[in-house]
């Protein structure tokens, strides 16, 4: 799909080296947050601070990521699906938020399944923004 | 910290979106948003190109919308609307399953039940079969 020769970048998510890293890291640390949620899950251990600021952390870089993301999408030639990228770019912010105020409601196993869910949608959605991306650099 | 909204957990309203229930929400809550925004954008953008996948994914987010917000809000009477829903969902993601293997030229674009849900990690497949246990349990 990507990286056919035809555009300069080479193989990019998006445009450039900064975006690539970016996508990188979110895809890292929610790969980290869920990994932390699953052993927690299965200890039966509700989440404590340290998992609420690692999960902020992957909030800091999927914010960072609309920012870039917006300015990749303004810069590029080729004919990305403008809407419906920003749109992803969008639901990725309300995925951890909402599932945090949502598991914080119970502080049981359910809650801890919620984390998990949460943070595998972040991963769910970068493969969906990669997609999207890609689709129109072929 | 916000006040807790229900006065008790045990209370009939509330048992649909506690314990297994919150986490079911959630991920009806997900499929809510993604089938809607999914649908909305298509209809929008190209709404003539695959009517019956357009609608389907229409009928899709409407009825995650309608089976998230039972959930939510519990009782008898959202617990029967939920069984609909979930029993809808269920036919629909195999009926949608089956024809896109045997007739796909039905389907030019996806539909989050396309190939029994496998865009989105077979989740839609699996998903109206947890509704449906939980409502089981959960019999008012």
């Amino acid at each position: 799909m990507r990286g056919c020769g035809a555009r300069a970048s080479g193989a990019g998510f998006y445009s450039g080296a900064v975006t690539d890293w970016l996508t990188a890291l979110v895809i890292g640390l929610a790969a980290v947050a869920c990994v932390v949620c699953a052993v927690l899950l299965a200890r039966d251990t509700p989440a404590q601070d340290r998992t609420f600021a690692l999960l902020a952390a992957v909030e800091v870089a999927v914010v960072v990521q609309l920012v870039l993301g917006v300015v990749a999408l303004v810069r590029t030639d080729d004919p990305v699906e403008g809407v419906l990228f920003v749109s992803y770019l969008v639901g990725n912010l309300f995925a951890l938020p909402v599932g945090v105020f949502w598991s914080l409601a119970e502080r049981t196993r359910a809650g801890t399944a919620v984390l998990l869910v949460a943070t595998f949608t972040v991963i769910a959605l970068q493969a969906r923004l990669e997609t999207i991306w890609g689709a129109a650099g072929v | 910290m916000r006040p807790v909204s229900e006065p008790a957990t045990t209370d009939d309203r509330a048992s649909l979106s506690s314990g297994p229930g919150r986490t079911l929400v959630f991920v009806y809550g997900v499929f809510a948003v993604a089938a809607t925004g999914r649908s909305v954008l298509q209809l929008a953008t190209e709404a003539g190109d695959a009517p019956l996948a357009y609608t389907l994914s229409l009928v899709a987010a409407v009825i995650y919308l309608v089976a998230t917000t039972c959930l939510l809000l519990g009782g008898r009477t959202a617990w029967r609307v939920a069984v609909v829903a979930c029993s809808v969902e269920l036919v629909g993601v195999l009926v949608t399953g089956v024809l896109t293997y045997t007739a796909p030229d039905l389907f030019p674009d996806k539909t989050v039940w396309s190939h029994f849900g496998q865009g989105y990690a077979f989740l839609p497949l699996v998903l109206p079969f947890l509704g449906l246990l939980w409502l089981r349990r959960t019999r008012p």
